[in-house]
């Protein structure tokens, strides 16, 4: 299984808006077609929008959007291209993380490797909740591997995983505007509708694929 | 009689409660409708009821597991990198939030007293110029945060942002200074009614901004010592 947008993401600038993978009504009631409009329609265009001008005239004319994010991470001179970029990733990972009628318990070799890194099924729900609920301000929570391990993590503002050297394989936006319109102040609520609900584990499964 | 029974144990749960935290909100002095078409009444019931009333609850907790009881909250910005992010993060969060409300006003029209106007003019050329700094400065606040106007040691104004709740009394904050004005730039304060548009919500807010109590709080800082 491809991911969708995966060839607008792995392309030089000029950068295009990945397609949302599913119509924008697609996740109700979980994520409603309203929030979908700003975060896909505004939010995520502008961080490209936002890239494609920073990128002008500098080193990284030439690069895809992954080795700008880890050139330009720690460096205060990109700071603000960083996030920008980060944040035109980060989105395209998040929509792929999501699917109409996804959650509950993976299959097969999946459910191996969660049950060696967290436990149980029920143990990785309450760490990857708690991280991404416990996410101070804006970020992200992630499910992760690191060596043979899978395991949750969660970052400020536009940092992921990339940057750290771990290998991404679902993501959460806890950045308020992703769930303020459906649950205001309740981010508790958001996270566990997306884990019960529409996490895409196809999509987890191919992100270990390609880090095998 | 039994009506009067049930108020009386109310009166007296919410008074031991009380004796028991720390920190609590004032009371706003506005409805929460008051400073509507600027800041809807939705945002500014939830953002009071919820986000600060978390923020108290929490700090009250973290103070009392850290044997801090007892201690001003200024007491604990001004030593904030001493301590847990649970209460740098909660500290700040009422300290910001307790300020912004007393920095919103339904009056129209209120102005700056002439010792700030004059300061304004001489730091920024205008006030109209002061605005656009301002606006700019908390319009490119990247993720959570606000946008402050202080007095710095030497007594003149500058404007910065920080991130999340941080604020520019903490010890450890990168440019120290007494907050006369700040501006809540976390989604929740205007998502409701402006979305992804911070910057119509940073035009707005000019309107109901109580410009006396930002002058009364101007003219403490540079009397202080
Ligand atoms: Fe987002
Ligand atoms: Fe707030």
């Amino acid at each position: 299984m491809q991911p969708a947008g995966l060839n607008e993401i792995s392309q030089t600038a000029p950068f295009k808006l990945p397609p949302l993978p599913f119509n924008h009504d697609a996740l109700a009631p979980h994520i409603s077609e309203k929030t979908l409009s700003f975060h896909y329609d505004k939010h995520h265009k502008k961080y490209i929008d936002t890239t494609n001008e920073l990128i002008k005239g500098t080193e990284f004319e030439g690069s895809k959007l992954d080795e700008i994010i880890r050139s330009t991470a720690n460096n205060d001179k990109y700071q603000k291209l960083f996030n920008n970029a980060a944040q035109s990733w980060n989105h395209w990972f998040f929509w792929n993380s999501l699917k109409k009628d996804g959650g509950g318990i993976p299959k097969g070799n999946l459910l191996d490797l969660m049950n060696s890194s967290f436990g149980s099924y029920d143990q990785f729900v309450k760490e990857f909740a708690d991280s991404s609920i416990s996410q101070f301000g804006s970020g992200w929570g992630w499910l992760v591997r690191d060596a043979d391990k899978l395991k949750v993590v969660k970052t400020q503002n536009a940092d992921n995983p990339l940057s750290h050297n771990l290998k991404p394989v679902l993501a959460i936006d806890v950045w308020e505007h992703a769930y303020y319109l459906d649950y205001q102040n309740k981010r508790n609520e958001f996270v566990f509708e997306i884990i019960n609900n529409l996490i895409n584990w196809d999509f987890a499964e191919y992100n270990l694929s390609i880090n095998p | 009689m039994k009506t009067n029974l049930i108020l009386f144990t109310v009166i007296i749960a919410i008074t031991i409660q009380n004796l028991n935290a720390q920190f609590t909100q004032d009371s706003l002095v506005y409805s929460f409708d008051a400073l509507e078409p600027y800041i809807d009444a939705q945002t500014m019931e939830i953002h009071y009821t919820k986000h600060h009333a978390g923020y108290v609850k929490n700090l009250n907790k973290a103070i009392e597991e850290a044997n801090l009881l007892n201690k001003s909250i200024d007491h604990i910005l001004k030593n904030v990198s001493k301590y847990n992010s649970t209460i740098r993060n909660n500290g700040g969060g009422h300290y910001n939030h307790a300020l912004f409300w007393q920095l919103l006003t339904p009056m129209k029209n209120t102005k700056p007293l002439e010792k700030l106007s004059k300061a304004i003019d001489s730091t920024f050329g205008s006030m109209q110029n002061f605005k656009k700094q301002f606006n700019q400065e908390a319009s490119s606040r990247f993720g959570s945060g606000w946008a402050w106007l202080i007095v710095t040691p030497q007594k003149k104004l500058a404007i910065l942002s920080t991130p999340n709740q941080d604020n520019p009394v903490m010890d450890d904050a990168p440019v120290k200074g007494i907050p006369i004005l700040g501006i809540d730039v976390w989604e929740h304060a205007y998502y409701l009614k402006y979305q992804n548009k911070r910057n119509d919500y940073l035009d707005a807010i000019w309107n109901v901004i109580n410009w006396e109590d930002v002058s009364t709080r101007y003219e403490s800082a540079i009397s202080q010592k």
